[in-house]
């Protein structure tokens, strides 16, 4: 079945809730409050996890030293300083690590028992799914906001002007985002958080290392070439670079919108499919 | 016509190559008490799953507020409660936080939710915890938080799976009264569990499955009525006289006598109420083997529950690690019983 059809609501509530011929936009508004319920939730349990949220944020902190001043050295940027190279990548690849989270914390739920109450109750079946990827997505621009503040610190810089810097950034949210429901249907296969943390991080390795976040592409042997090129990460790493250094953005940014939007459609239904199935 | 509440007809579910439920039947009526027993992997929580939505069934039918489990799931949904075997609730939520997101998902306004989740941490005694995290509590209080996680929507229909499961007697017997004023207000009440007892006190109709198809049904003593009359116990004070205190029962009862030897205890249905005890009596008397004690007894649901699945409650809990604190609480309440 389809996303949309997931919107299914109770009806007739013994609470005084909609009566029978509640039309879509009256369920689309519960569905919306549901979403707002799930993920307040969420963000509190963020919240009440300071050390969890400290520590994932001191993960990609440790990347940006480690590429700034000990690889930065051996490796040569096409043109200009390499710190202006390195933070699209870092931000890329920290949008995608946190979304692993989003794997592991649906796991959870799920062997906590959580999702069966969630599953028995007349809310949108919809919003489980949907309240977690907008958490994540929400403590994602938390840590987007905090690498910023740790790339300016190192010695990067925006370029682009106002308009294509916030839109740099908007582009990294988005990959997030549409990578989380890809997590989220590793998270609902799997059914366990320690499994979903190891299976959540497998495709990004791949992805984000052979990829241009770090190193030019040029340098690797031709057949990586091949993949590294048209691999969505790198293509979204292009764009946010371009954008952020005031380039020719267009052919890039285009092309990560569809890499995102491909993403979105196929996992959300996937994920859908097999939240319906636990 | 009846008034069904619940009504399953012939549901039957399999996981690969495991048939948990194989053709179940099961009606509860309006304001009733249903007790859904049966040893470990009977069937119970599938078939608990399975009436509140949560799995389709391989084939069968259930309605449950008069709305099919499966075409018609999010009406279903709007009319019933369910705590499930292991408690749902959110570790990192506090108890009023918990119940109040409960609210949220059933659509009550703000006012409204907030006032129901004062009700029942109030009704279930965690007013004074409401507003701790939920990871602060103990397993009872988990249990009851669960619980009231469940009467937030006022739902007419509530089904419980093992209710009780590890909690201290105290608790357990606070929480009975606490499901009893539920039915008393006109709930319907579906619950499985591993204590006999709870089945005896709470229930008025009893269905027994084992291996994913019902075995036996009915009330408490029709069931008890199955085993044939009452049960005779003679404990024999010398170990050595009890092979021909074994050969003195079977000549008395109508059915053959069982041995404890530790206990150095035979028992075996009887009928003739005392007369049985006085004849027994004498019996031994006239043959100079002294008795510590002798009894007639009416079978516990223990006893039905041995008889039906060939294991009693007890053995069964003892297997899994989960349960073994239920096997603790066992000798004592044969012992209430028998005296
Ligand atoms: N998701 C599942 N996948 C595979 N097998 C399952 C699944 N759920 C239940 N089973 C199997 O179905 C059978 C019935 O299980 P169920 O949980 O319904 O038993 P139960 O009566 O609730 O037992 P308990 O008293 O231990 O809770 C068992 O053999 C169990 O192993
Ligand atoms: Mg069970």
């Amino acid at each position: 079945m389809s996303a949309v059809g997931s919107l299914e609501h109770a009806v007739g509530a013994p609470g005084g809730q909609l009566p029978d011929a509640a039309e879509s936009r009256g369920r689309f508004r519960l569905a919306l409050a549901d979403i707002g319920g799930v993920t307040r939730r969420n963000l509190l349990r963020t919240i009440r996890t300071p050390r969890l949220l400290v520590f994932s944020s001191i993960q990609p902190v440790m990347f940006v030293l480690l590429f700034r001043y000990v690889f930065a050295g051996a490796i040569h940027a096409p043109n200009g300083s390499y710190v202006d190279y390195l933070m699209p990548g870092i931000f890329v690849q920290t949008a995608l690590f946190g979304g692993a989270s989003t794997a592991v914390g649906l796991a959870a739920d799920l062997q906590g028992g959580i999702i069966d109450r969630f599953r028995s109750l007349p809310m949108a079946r919809s919003a489980v799914l949907a309240g977690r990827t907008v958490a994540d997505l929400l403590r994602n621009i938390f840590v987007l906001v905090l690498m910023v503040v740790v790339g300016m610190l190192v010695g990067f810089r925006f370029h682009g002007g106002l308009g294509h810097d916030l839109a740099s950034l908007g582009i990294v949210l988005l990959f997030g985002y549409a990578f989380s429901w890809l997590f989220a249907t590793i998270g609902l296969l799997v059914r366990d958080p320690e499994t979903a943390q190891i299976a959540g991080f497998l495709p990004l390795f791949p992805l984000v290392f052979a990829s241009s976040a770090f190193v030019p592409v040029e340098t690797m042997p031709g057949w990586l070439q091949a993949f590294a090129n048209v691999q969505p990460v790198s293509v979204t790493v292009n764009a946010v670079r371009a954008l952020a250094s005031g380039a020719p953005a267009e052919h890039w940014v285009w092309q990560s919108l569809v890499w995102i939007a491909g993403f979105l459609v196929v996992f959300a239904v996937l994920a859908v499919r097999q939240y319906r199935r636990v | 016509m009846t008034d069904a509440v619940i009504e399953a007809r012939g549901v039957s579910k399999s996981f690969g190559t495991t048939r948990a439920l194989e053709g179940v039947d099961l009606v509860v009526e309006r304001g009733t008490v249903l007790g859904l027993l049966g040893p470990n992997g009977a069937g119970k929580t599938t078939l608990v799953r399975i009436l509140t939505t949560l799995l389709a069934p391989d084939a069968g039918t259930a309605r449950v507020a008069g709305h099919d489990v499966v075409r018609e799931a999010p009406r279903v949904r709007a009319a019933i409660g369910l705590a499930g075997q292991f408690a749902a609730v959110d570790d990192l939520l506090t108890g009023r936080e918990n119940l109040e997101l409960v609210g949220l998902l059933y659509h009550l306004p703000k006012a409204e939710r907030k006032r129901r989740a004062g009700e029942v941490l109030e009704r279930l005694g965690l007013t004074d915890a409401g507003d701790r995290l939920a990871r602060t509590y103990s397993g009872g209080m988990r249990r009851r938080l669960d619980l009231g996680a469940s009467l937030v929507g006022r739902p007419s229909v509530l089904i419980l799976d093992e209710p009780t499961t590890g909690l201290d007697p105290a608790t357990r017997v606070d929480l009975w009264g606490f499901i009893e004023d539920l039915v008393a207000s006109g709930m319907t009440l579906l619950l499985t569990t591993q204590y006999l007892e709870e089945a005896d006190r709470l229930a008025n109709r009893i269905v027994v499955i084992d291996h994913g198809r019902t075995i036996a049904e009915g009330t408490a003593s029709e069931l008890k009525d199955q085993l044939g009359g009452d049960l005779l116990e003679v404990t024999v004070a010398d170990p050595a006289a009890l092979d021909r205190a074994v050969e003195l029962v079977a000549g008395l009862a109508h059915g053959s006598p069982t041995v404890d030897r530790v206990k150095r205890l035979v028992s075996a249905p009887a009928t003739g109420k005392a007369a049985a005890v006085v004849a027994a009596a004498s019996r031994f008397q006239a043959e100079g083997i002294d008795l510590e004690e002798i009894s007639l007894r009416r079978p516990s649901l223990d006893d039905v529950f041995l008889a039906l699945t060939g294991h009693g409650a007890e053995d069964v809990a003892a297997g899994s690690g989960e349960r073994t604190a239920s096997a603790g609480g066992a000798p004592a309440r044969r012992a209430r019983r028998a005296s």
